[in-house]
């Protein structure tokens, strides 16, 4: 592998690991402190995704200046997470937080599958595109080989600053150190008087608007189809896997690592380029069966 | 009485009944049709269904065929295989349709084939692209009214060499499936037979419905291959393609995409002028030959006002089902003064030849449909918001086509170099 393609296909790696990272932030973050597997994240992904490009089309044929697509993408994200995200969190998850994991499962599946059909519904089923954003930066040259700008620096940048500013918030604010205790133990995190419905709600709130935003910064790129949203929570759960449940760094490590680990596939053995993420997250399995950042738990009875 | 041999002895009834009423005409015909209503195909199947219904619409509203009304069934293929395959008993044993076309994918053709056969139904695959159930299987009772997968590979690769004599590499990116692999062992050995010196430098088959490209296309821009090669359809090749356009690999690449016809509306002119569009057999809605013809034009009117888009290739390959359906109807009906059944249908469909929207089909013996195949070069235009043909070439079904008893594979690798010879129609734009 010459310099050149060592070059382009990191470059590749990181800008797919950055999408994957946002959507797999956000599940393991619910999982962290929801204790709750939520399928119905892929569905947060697609309809964010698709909500951004009916905003951004909106925006292209009401005539409006183009830079507005920007603010759309957040505005998609934010939308879709508070709203889908806080009826799904209070409606259903709140009457299951209790019940066995199996049925946890069943119930987000269920909504999974139904917010799939709606999707249908609403947008139909031909492909859907809108490109107003990676457009509006154009490319530019690496290794002698044009990339789009919004691939190279907008998506990487974003990951970046949602894994610092996450950090942040976590570690340094109060509302953070509540989602950290509650995580740490739910119950002494009660008797200390912190509302744990209201961290509850905050963290899958925040955790979807992640898939939203991811599917958002992903519209521009892919044309919007029936399905990308299975495809998505297949990919984030495997990275979830890897890092190990509810580790936020560990996340963004495993996407990266799985970016790479796909593009150099593409270069070397195109054949694996499917299998490349199973293949690392069995891998780091074997040797680390709670995941790369995972701590093995003390059953609690 | 036991209840089974209630049941036993109603179905008898039922059947002796059945016989009887075979010769009187039926209040309606009812025709089962499977197409992908939901996943990724229904960028296929939908238009294919409101052909559908728009067609059946028009037969009715001439008072149907030889007066009886025909309704339509739909089956979702989206929903799996099986799912397919037991509606279609439940519509074949319960609904007592007269026929079935079935169906847009061809692993539900190769599954249905056998059924449909087993069941003594007539079936007529009005989309599917295998070319191997005719040529690894014998049926009475199930025909195709279009191409498959060879001729149209064939096609593209003469009409990339008629081009293009002088490139010497290409890279394929296909979709990661039976249709993406198997076009391109047809592509790629038609290619080498007739252009023994071309160098295969990259063969990607990223996953189907994968949202991004961008390392296969970071790939071919390190190799800048002479042409680039993609079979993928829907949403695949949608996005492809732009990723492709925004980061210039199609100003190095030539590009060619035997089924961009039904990605033509969608793409707009993001699709580059220069890209090599095929559209499985003769479909276009500007079709050189029929672009004037007041039907053809109709037609195009009338679904443009029912979808908001110009026909695509399965609203075409609908229209050529349904027509071979109608044309069994009136030759069965020529026949004998006796309402057909199955059977007389299946005699009357033998060797047919009929027109859909463009130039006539003819079945063979082996029941395989002669379809030409139209493929151009796109142009952009002012008469249009997409991109449209230009150099448009027609290639005759019959020298591209695998010969009865033949298997594709084998046949392709026999294909002689003084084939580019042959004669084809040619269009150029404006004429």
């Amino acid at each position: 592998m010459t310099p050149q393609l060592l070059w382009l296909a990191t470059l590749d790696g990181v800008a797919y690991a950055a999408l994957v990272f946002l959507v797999a932030v956000g599940l393991t973050l619910i999982f962290g402190v929801l204790r709750v597997l939520n399928v119905a994240h892929g569905s947060f992904y697609a309809i964010g995704a698709y909500t951004a490009a009916s905003l951004g089309i909106a925006i292209s044929s009401g005539g409006l200046p183009g830079w507005l697509s920007y603010p759309a993408l957040i505005l998609a994200a934010v939308l879709i997470g508070t709203l889908l995200g806080s009826l799904i969190e209070r409606q259903l998850l709140a009457r299951i937080y209790g019940k066995e994991e199996v049925l946890q499962l069943l119930v987000t599946f269920a909504v999974f599958m139904i917010l799939e059909d709606v999707q249908r519904l609403v947008w139909g089923v031909q492909p859907y595109f809108q490109d107003t954003p990676l457009r509006l930066l154009g490319t530019m040259e690496v290794a002698g080989v044009f990339y789009t700008r919004y691939q190279l620096l907008v998506l990487p940048a974003t990951a970046l600053v949602v894994l610092v500013g996450l950090r942040l918030f976590l570690r340094h604010t109060l509302q953070g150190r509540v989602i950290l205790a509650v995580t740490q133990d739910r119950e002494a995190a009660m008797a200390m008087g912190i509302d744990a419905h209201r961290v509850y709600l905050t963290t899958f709130v925040l955790g979807a608007s992640f898939a939203a935003l991811g599917g958002a910064l992903a519209s521009p790129t892919t044309a919007l189809v029936p399905g990308i949203g299975s495809d998505m929570i297949v990919l984030s759960f495997a990275v979830v896997a890897t890092a190990g449940l509810g580790q936020v760094e560990g996340a963004a490590l495993a996407a990266l690592l799985m970016g790479l680990g796909r593009s150099f596939a593409v270069y070397m053995y195109p054949e694996f380029e499917v299998l490349m993420p199973y293949l690392i997250m069995v891998v780091v399995l074997l040797i680390r069966p709670q995941g790369l950042f995972g701590v093995a738990e003390t059953r609690r009875i | 009485m036991s209840i089974l041999a209630r049941a036993l002895a109603a179905c008898l009834l039922g059947g002796l009944l059945g016989v009887a009423q075979a010769a009187e005409r039926p209040e309606e015909i009812v025709i089962g049709i499977t197409a992908f209503l939901s996943g990724p195909a229904s960028v296929f199947g939908e238009p294919g269904q409101a052909a559908a219904e728009m067609i059946i619409d028009n037969i009715n509203a001439q008072g149907g065929i030889d007066g009886v009304p025909v309704r339509a069934i739909y089956v979702d293929e989206g929903a799996g295989g099986e799912h397919v395959v037991s509606e279609y008993r439940r519509l074949v044993q319960q609904e007592g349709v007269s026929a079935m076309l079935a169906s847009i994918s061809s692993g539900n053709c190769n599954q249905i084939a056998p059924v449909a056969e087993d069941l003594k139904m007539l079936n007529i695959m009005w989309d599917c692209g295998t070319q191997r159930i005719f040529e690894e299987g014998d049926y009475r009772y199930v025909f195709r009214t279009q191409a498959n997968a060879t001729p149209e590979m064939v096609a593209t690769v003469l009409y990339l060499l008629k081009t293009k004599p002088d490139f010497q590499t290409i890279a394929v990116v296909n979709q990661d499936y039976a249709w993406g692999r198997e076009s391109w062992k047809i592509f790629s050995t038609a290619l080498k037979a007739l252009k023994p010196d071309v160098q295969v430098v990259a063969e990607l088959f990223p996953k189907f419905g994968a949202p991004d490209y961008s390392t296969e296309i970071s790939r071919l821009s390190a190799l800048r291959p002479d042409v680039v090669l993609s079979t993928s359809w829907g949403g695949d090749l949608d996005t492809f393609v732009r990723q492709s356009a925004q980061r210039g690999l199609t100003g190095m690449s030539t590009f060619v995409l035997p089924l961009a016809e039904s990605s033509l509306q969608r793409l707009g002119k993001d699709l580059p002028e220069g890209v090599i569009v095929g559209g499985r057999g003769d479909h276009y809605f500007l079709h050189p030959e029929f672009r004037d013809d007041p039907a053809f034009q109709a037609f195009s009117a009338e679904f443009r006002e029912k979808t908001g888009a110009y026909p695509i290739y399965p609203v075409f390959h609908m229209a050529q089902a349904l027509a071979a359906l109608q044309k069994a109807y009136e030759i069965a009906l020529e026949n004998s003064e006796a309402w057909p059944d199955t059977e007389a249908l299946v005699d009357a469909m033998e060797g047919i030849e009929f027109r859909g929207l463009t130039r006539p089909v003819r079945l063979r013996e082996d029941h395989q449909g002669l379809e030409d195949q139209l493929l151009g070069t796109t142009v952009h235009s002012d008469t249009h918001d997409f991109a449209v043909l230009d150099n448009i070439m027609i290639f005759p079904a019959d020298p591209i086509t695998t010969p009865v008893g033949q298997i594709s594979e084998e046949w392709v690798e026999t294909l002689d170099p003084a084939m580019l010879e042959m004669e084809v129609d040619t269009y150029q734009h404006g004429q």
